[in-house]
């Protein structure tokens, strides 16, 4: 699939240099680029730089909601970052976007080892299945969840009948478990395929010569194909955890007031509010945040199994 | 002796517990957590699917009985056709341009050694490392400090610049993949520059172009969060449910997802079977 096959040469161009031939010309391939390049810089750099010059913009004394000035105002920073009604959401951010890493690592990991040493010839059905989703509205999906688990929904009526919830107590929509459990479904598929493509070319003899040299069933899994698939892992952990951390619309439908992530917070100063600054801040602290973890989380996983 | 005839043989011995465990778990546990894993994954979709035939009324959150009227009047809620099409027609724009932008970065980046090659990979890498709320908030700023106008074109702008670098990654594969001796032969055939990429590399090029407008197309299709930041008050078919989602979401819209799904399916399916009839033909 070309999810699959665009994740797994990341992961081959990271490892090995590509075997195409030079070539001559100076120019040609700066011509040839240029428009994207040209694209990507006034579109994607400047905005950043833009949005890094908002965040320490101050209001206009006696102006209109929504007109500020440029006053480098560094303290800008200070006063979100002290304020609970921005970090608690901050913090909650994280913590719901590592448990839905976590959880979609324990469903993803044994998934895409089923489709790529046990699914036989209907492997790439079973591939087709893992991005189906993807061709329903992300949004509707969302809302599907919020329906199966409202209260009068499917699962709150069999674990009623399981005696989970005594009547008229408890739900799981609205609630933090809904919000983590839309998170993960939302990512799932970006977990799994990056854990396939470097599953799927983990050469079986190498299992096989494990068994041979008396490391069969799991020793051989634990020391040749866990390691293999490492770098699977580590993209597959990242494309959940870093769009998992900013999403806000999981939050939204399926969570409560006591659910909000800094995304939700983000998107209310920005299009509600018009309190530019404040939404500037918050998305520049987020991607601080989110470069933090995952520096120490690559060195981490980088040094002690990918090496 | 009895008690050497009886000892376990070596391959038996090195069986340990955790092993055991392993290999039964390999053989049951492991098809058994594949169907639960489907059955999440595939569940929203279904109930998407089912409650496009909901009888629904007003609201369209628990189910009223069947009926074929949403699917036979698919235009008949207010502004679920009107998003559609612009969903549609920003997906196109978006699509084109991106795919045209994106693979001659890729070409650039397979085919060339240049100085700067690493900058321009990490320039690429970036924008999909990025959240897409910092993207799409971003981008708002730059807008509001140039007071552009927010609707229909500032969401394809957004697009374009999201949809460039799965276009390049996504040819980039392709590309590497080829074999460059093919080039090479054509040339040596008294083919010159041209028309050996012509004739040769761009037709072997192609599938991989198709899968990447086909996922920029998706992408774009389907994106909300950037397209919530950008787009004024234009209503795009994520937007327009996202926004209807407190009062209702009309069965309308459950139709109009239900049928992009099977129309994704088929043309993965197609190339699926297109794809295997090449390989054994």
């Amino acid at each position: 699939m070309s999810i699959a096959a665009a994740l797994g040469d990341v992961q081959r161009d990271n490892l090995q240099g590509s075997p195409q031939p030079q070539r001559r010309g100076h120019f040609v391939p700066y011509l040839l680029m240029l428009p994207g390049l040209l694209w990507l810089g006034v579109f994607f750099v400047v905005p950043l730089v833009t949005l890094f010059m908002m965040s320490l913009q101050t209001a206009v004394p006696g102006g209109e909601i929504g007109e500020y000035e440029q006053t480098f105002h560094f303290a800008n920073y200070v006063d979100v970052l002290t304020d609970p009604s921005y970090y608690t959401p901050l913090f909650r951010s994280f913590i719901y976007a590592a448990c839905a890493t976590v959880l979609a690592l324990l469903i993803g990991y044994p998934l895409a080892y089923f489709i790529a040493f046990k699914s036989g010839r209907f492997r790439n059905l079973f591939l087709i299945m893992v991005i189906a989703p993807f061709f329903v509205s992300f949004i509707l999906r969302t809302i599907a969840w919020r329906q199966i688990l409202a209260d009068e929904g499917p699962v709150v009526a069999a674990m009623k009948w399981a005696g989970f919830f005594s009547d008229g107590i408890g739900g799981i929509y609205p609630s933090a478990i809904a919000v983590v459990l839309g998170l993960t479904y939302n990512f799932l598929p970006f977990m799994t395929l990056p854990i396939y493509a470097s599953l799927e070319r983990v050469d079986p003899k190498l299992v096989e010569a494990a068994g041979d040299l008396y490391a069969p069933g799991f020793t051989g899994f634990r020391k040749v194909t866990l390691p293999l698939s490492m770098p699977g892992v580590v993209a597959g952990t990242l494309l959940t955890f870093i769009p998992a951390t900013g999403d806000y619309v999981n939050a939204a439908l399926l969570g409560n007031s006591k659910n909000t992530m800094i995304g939700n917070r983000i998107d209310y100063a920005f299009l509600n509010t018009n309190d530019y600054p404040t939404a500037a801040v918050l998305s520049f602290v987020l991607m601080a945040c989110i470069l933090a973890v995952v520096l120490v989380y690559v060195r981490r996983v980088g040094t002690e199994d990918l090496l | 002796m009895s008690a050497v005839v009886e000892s376990p043989t070596p391959a038996q011995r090195t069986l340990s517990a955790p092993t055991r465990v392993w290999r039964w778990f390999g053989s049951n546990v492991l098809r058994l957590y594949a169907v639960i894993a489907f059955a999440y994954l595939l569940l929203p979709v279904v109930y998407t699917f089912a409650f496009s035939f909901n009888d629904a009324g007003k609201s369209n959150l628990v189910w009223r009985g069947f009926t074929l009227d949403n699917w036979l009047n698919p235009c008949g809620a207010p502004e679920v056709c009107g998003s559609l099409v612009n969903s549609l027609a920003i997906g196109l724009i978006a699509t084109a341009v991106a795919t045209a932008l994106g693979t001659l970065i890729a070409l650039s980046l397979v085919r060339y050694r240049f100085r700067g090659r690493a900058s321009t990979n990490l320039l690429i890498f970036l924008p999909m490392a990025t959240p897409e709320v910092v993207l799409g908030s971003s981008l708002l700023a730059l807008f509001l400090n140039l007071f552009v106008p927010l609707g229909f074109w500032t969401i394809v702008v957004a697009h374009i610049m999201f949809c460039i670098s799965f276009v390049v990654v996504t040819v980039k594969a392709r590309l590497a993949s080829l074999d460059p001796r093919l080039e090479q032969a054509a040339m040596d055939l008294y083919a010159n520059e041209r028309e050996a990429f012509r004739r040769i590399t761009l037709p072997l090029l192609a599938p991989g172009i198709a899968a990447a407008a086909l996922l920029a197309f998706s992408l774009s299709f389907d994106d909300f969060i950037i397209t919530n930041f950008n787009s004024g008050q234009v209503n795009t078919f994520p937007k327009f449910v996202y926004v209807s989602a407190n009062r209702g979401i009309p069965p309308q819209a459950n139709v109009i997802a239900s049928a992009m799904f099977i129309i994704s399916l088929a043309i993965v399916l197609i190339a699926q079977l297109v794809g295997r009839a090449r390989r054994k033909g």
